[in-house]
């Protein structure tokens, strides 16, 4: 995925209208992109070409549902660890070798190592957690989510 | 919260995007031998059930310079924090905030939320503005910038995973 700013002019006022409004859903009916096209006063086969063209130019990093993953069956944990720098590639190496660590970010604090843990079944947390301190010799902080506050991220493009 | 073995088949054909044709869901329809319709009603009861959060596109904020982020951690009351932690998710400059228990004596912090700027100042700022909705609920803050990225695979859940 593309980190870094794309050029000013590398998007007209057209392609910011259909990132601000698709943001906020896609309609699911037989037609979707004339709908939505209608709205932002486009046709159906510009609206697609052009989410094409932000797509490929990087501006767009997921188009269709968005699924809540717990409610699919799995589980998930943010983990963080307090690594002495002296250890720390070592540690890196031991922690994401585990495939149920899906990201893991190195961040300026004491507790220096933040991963999340995922797996199919609320057990297989502890079970991973537990080995990866094994391996280590650290601890592993566990912070389930124990409310998820979910609604406003938007990006004024 | 159910899911049967077809809205399975529909989560794998869908997780990553619609096609773009301009009948997405006969698209999906045809590769899983399944009608329009029903592909279209199956996608809508997810959506009322909370499997689906929405169906939508995401712009890639890093495109739009929006490129700086900082993870803001907060002590806040216990009898307060549901209704405060709703407050800070509904800010349009936060990406994820939670919940979580503290881990004492390393870690006081329970509310966790995802600040993004296009630079850190801009973080700073947005941060200065949760402490001021927080209040005298707060008892303490950090904010945790993440200095390299150690692993990022998306979570994508396949059979039986």
């Amino acid at each position: 995925m593309r980190r870094t700013a794309l050029p000013p002019d590398a998007l007209d006022a057209t392609d910011r209208a259909i990132l601000n409004a698709l943001q906020d859903g896609f309609p699911l009916a037989p037609h979707p992109f004339a709908e939505a096209g209608k709205a932002l006063g486009i046709g159906e086969e510009e609206l697609i070409a052009r989410i094409r063209n932000l797509r490929e130019g990087g501006a767009i990093t997921r188009f269709g549902p968005f699924f809540d993953a717990e409610a699919m069956g799995g589980a998930f944990c943010l983990c963080a660890m307090a690594v002495p720098a002296a250890h720390f590639d070592a540690v890196v190496t031991l922690v994401n070798a585990h495939p149920e660590v899906a990201h893991n970010y190195e961040r300026a604090h004491r507790l220096n190592m933040w991963f999340v843990l995922a797996t199919g079944r609320p057990e297989g947390i502890e079970r991973v957690a537990r080995k990866i301190e094994a391996e280590t010799g650290l601890s592993v902080l566990r912070f389930p989510k124990l409310k998820e506050f979910f609604v406003g991220f938007r990006v004024k493009a | 919260m159910t899911i049967d073995a077809t809205d399975r088949r529909l989560i794998n054909a869908t997780q990553g995007g619609l096609p773009l044709t301009p009948e997405p869901y006969a698209e999906i329809a045809g590769w899983l031998g399944l009608g329009e319709a029903e592909v279209i009603d199956r996608l809508k009861a997810m959506q009322d059930r909370g499997v689906i959060r929405r169906i939508a596109l995401a712009p890639n904020h890093y495109a739009l310079g929006v490129t700086a982020n900082g993870m803001s951690v907060w002590d806040v009351a216990d009898d307060r924090a549901e209704a405060l932690g709703t407050r800070v998710g509904a800010l349009d400059y936060v990406s994820h905030s939670y919940l979580r228990p503290r881990a004492l004596p390393d870690w006081p912090y329970n509310l966790f939320a995802m600040i993004h700027g296009h630079d850190k100042r801009e973080v700073e700022a947005k941060r200065r503005e949760i402490a001021a909705i927080l209040g005298d609920a707060c008892r303490a803050s950090d904010i945790l910038y993440s200095t390299r990225i150690l692993k990022k695979t998306g979570l994508r859940l396949t059979e039986g995973s």
